[in-house]
């Protein structure tokens, strides 16, 4: 088996098909503790663990805090607003301050893509992408896939649609770094205005045609739509978007029974999915946020227990 | 007493020399050429074994004096420039003040001066303050020295004022140089518009953004009968567009930078914001289209667009870092790696796009050729040493170039501006 040597992660881009399965083995015997009545594991007992967001979240800041806390890591949740950097900061220098109280891991979110290679370029301690831009967003497509594995049983050969504002979404890219390097096919659909240049490059087939694809796949990632693309003119109206971009019960219809319909969230509801669809039977959106703690458990243990690189 | 090359190759646009000369230069001007000259009691150099060029000319460079003296002055920059091998220079006008008034002109040709390294002709500003709205007053800024005008930068977006300016500058008998990039479309793109872009999540900017201005200006000038320069052309299909306006008898030239030959997009990956240029590196197929244009002539000449900016200013994340990237010490040196070593051109064409063809544009009747009676502005080249680029090494005052650590061809042993060494190895 394949032993961890990374003391970064920053995207799925550069990892091997073994080590995206080394975290979701990882992941899958890590995800029982927090089932536990004592919901914690001293793994990292010592460690220091510093979540560094530069744009707001709130599942993704909270899943790697717990996931830090129940491996026993110390935690510290820092969010930095744009006022340091017009005060002439840098994110390195804001980075090697917190550094130089001795942390052992800063996950980072920023809105910069390859932030996070500045970051890893710079500091000694482990980093961990929360988020780059429009680049990546790795533990995110790590509990996609975590989550498809669990529901249908594998990833090679599965049918997966990312749905939605694909130019702007790194975690379209993550998925598809991820997905494609599992087996597992992946079409983008989305309005052509967000549909960026060359995308078939990176190993995906394109159809606009939600139904079609709907018909076709074995489960739909509806990304979130940030309602600023339409003041930017990617988008007539939300209303239009939704009539041909929106997941509702009647072209649900279209699917097979056992499509799950999976979303990174915040949904907006009525917009990305339905109502009826985002709470029904095929929505495993709420086991996606449960399987994150395991992952980025996962992660955190397995960057943090790296002897290489 | 002037200055005397001894045993000089010359390599002029049109043949390199097959016996060894000798150039004796004086009161500025190369006034003898013979296979043998006696010494005197002149100042000798022997270029024994090397190769003698008209004083290369590179009319696309940012200074930054006055206004942006952290980032690079006119003392700097010339010292980069003979370095480079350069005794001509013309820089942009998008300084802080704008150049777009006879005083700025002024000052920076009395500095220039001051400094007395190489030749720096000032270019002025289209529009006044480069805002789009009026055009300068370029009769006054022809008086003062400029010879060609460039809103670089940024386009002159107000087509109407476009064909102004072109009308306006054929009757002074000025060059409009035309930076290409229509920002509507580019839309704060800071990479080029593609896979790669795509890949790494950072915002592209499409190439049509260049190309409809291309279109467009080829057009006015077509309608007007007149004379257009269009700056540093990155892509495949402008080059296409320059050929068939080339072959309707639009008076149309082009440049090109290194950069845009040596690197691809690829190099943005690394998010090294010295990569960031705008226009942006293009793709493997624009790289070869644009090695073609310049061997079949549909890109006129080779210009560096140096445009230096501080250690500070890059080292941020790629999308606040500033555009742009120093070349006035990498120019010849990729150019023989990347043109000349591989045949695509050889070394008189190399001068035609670096010396006799800029100075032909801009209208520099004493410049790009070596002949009796021209003035003495000489580089003194060995074209196969290999040398490696160190950020030490850079005069420039800033040193945001891509090819650190690149080994490059052809070093710049002299360089000799109006009848003086200005810079020896």
């Amino acid at each position: 088996m394949t032993s961890w040597k990374r003391k970064h992660l920053l995207g799925l881009d550069e990892l091997s098909k073994e080590e995206i399965e080394l975290i979701l083995e990882t992941a899958s015997s890590f995800k029982e503790v927090s089932f536990r009545d004592i919901k914690k594991v001293p793994a990292l007992r010592g460690k220091t663990v510093v979540t560094l967001f530069f744009e707001p979240s709130t599942r993704t800041r909270i899943s790697f805090e717990l996931a830090a806390k129940r491996l026993s890591a110390d935690t510290l949740n820092i969010a930095v607003q744009a006022s340091s950097t017009t005060k002439g900061e840098t994110l390195l220098d804001t980075a090697k301050n917190i550094e130089a109280m001795n942390v052992d891991a800063m996950v980072v979110r920023h809105s910069l893509s390859g932030a996070p290679f500045i970051l890893a370029q710079g500091l000694q301690c482990s980093v961990i992408n929360a988020g780059d831009g429009c680049r990546e967003h790795p533990t995110q497509a790590l509990l996609d896939m975590f989550t498809l594995k669990e529901k249908l049983g594998h990833i090679e050969g599965l049918k997966v649609a990312l749905v939605g504002d694909i130019l702007h979404s790194r975690v379209a890219r993550s998925n598809i770094w991820g997905l494609t390097k599992l087996g597992a096919k992946v079409t983008v659909c989305g309005p052509a205005t967000l549909m960026p240049r060359g995308i078939e490059s990176m190993g995906v087939k394109i159809n606009y045609d939600l139904k079609e694809v709907l018909r076709n796949s074995d489960a739909v990632i509806a990304l979130r739509l940030q309602k600023e693309r339409q003041q930017d003119k990617f988008l007539p109206s939300l209303r239009e978007y939704s009539r041909l971009f929106g997941i509702n019960q009647a072209k649900l219809q279209e699917a097979t029974s056992h499509l799950i319909v999976m979303h990174p969230g915040p949904t907006n509801r009525g917009v990305e999915l339905s109502a009826e669809v985002a709470d029904g039977k095929q929505s495993v959106i709420l086991d996606q946020v449960t399987n994150g703690v395991a992952v980025r458990m996962a992660v955190l243990y397995l960057v943090l227990g790296a002897k290489g690189e | 007493m002037g200055l005397l090359i001894k045993n000089a190759t010359i390599v002029n646009a049109d043949k390199i020399g097959e016996k060894p000369q000798d150039i004796l230069c004086q009161d500025g001007k190369i006034i003898k050429i013979s296979p043998s000259i006696n010494a005197g009691s002149h100042e000798v150099v022997d270029a024994k074994g090397k190769k003698v060029l008209p004083g290369l000319i590179d009319i696309h460079v940012h200074l930054r004096q006055p206004g942006h003296e952290d980032k690079e002055t006119i003392e700097t920059g010339s010292m980069a420039a003979v370095k480079g091998g350069f005794t001509t220079i013309m820089c942009m006008p998008n300084t802080h003040p704008v150049i777009d008034n006879p005083m700025s002109v002024e000052y920076i040709i009395r500095e220039a001066k001051r400094v007395g390294l190489c030749n720096v002709y000032p270019m002025g500003a289209i529009t006044k303050a480069q805002k789009d709205e009026e055009l300068t007053d370029m009769a006054e800024l022809k008086s003062a020295g400029c010879m060609a005008f460039s809103d670089d930068g940024k386009a002159v977006l107000n087509s109407r004022l476009f064909r102004l300016a072109m009308e306006y500058a054929k009757m002074l008998d000025v060059l409009i140089i035309e930076h290409c990039q229509d920002p509507l479309l580019t839309a704060g793109g800071v990479m080029n518009e593609g896979a790669v872009s795509t890949r790494i999540g950072l915002k592209g900017d499409p190439g049509i953004a260049e190309t409809v201005t291309v279109a467009r200006d080829i057009e006015i000038a077509h309608y007007l009968n007149s004379k257009v320069h269009l700056a540093h052309m990155s892509l495949k299909r402008s080059c296409e567009l320059i050929r068939f306006a080339k072959s309707q008898g639009v008076k149309v030239t082009a440049e090109a930078c290194p950069h845009h030959f040596a690197l691809t997009d690829e190099a943005c990956a690394s998010f090294d914001t010295s990569t960031k240029v705008n226009p942006p590196l293009r793709g493997q197929e624009d790289v070869e289209a644009i090695k073609k244009a310049i061997a079949d002539g549909t890109i006129d000449c080779i210009v560096s667009d140096h445009a230096p900016h501080t250690k500070e200013d890059k080292e941020v994340g790629f999308d606040d870092a500033p555009f742009g990237l120093i070349g006035l010490e990498t120019s010849l040196g990729l150019t023989i790696k990347e043109l000349v070593k591989p045949g695509i051109i050889d070394l008189t064409k190399m001068v035609d796009k670096m010396s006799t063809a800029p100075a032909r544009i801009v209208g520099l009747k004493s410049k790009g050729i070596i002949k009796e009676g021209f003035d003495a502005d000489l580089t003194i080249i060995d074209e196969n040493k290999e040398w490696t680029v160190s950020q030490a090494g850079f005069v420039s005052r800033s040193k945001n170039s891509p090819f650190i650590g690149w080994k490059l061809r052809g070093q710049v042993e002299y360089t000799i501006c109006g009848g003086k060494v200005v810079y020896k190895v």
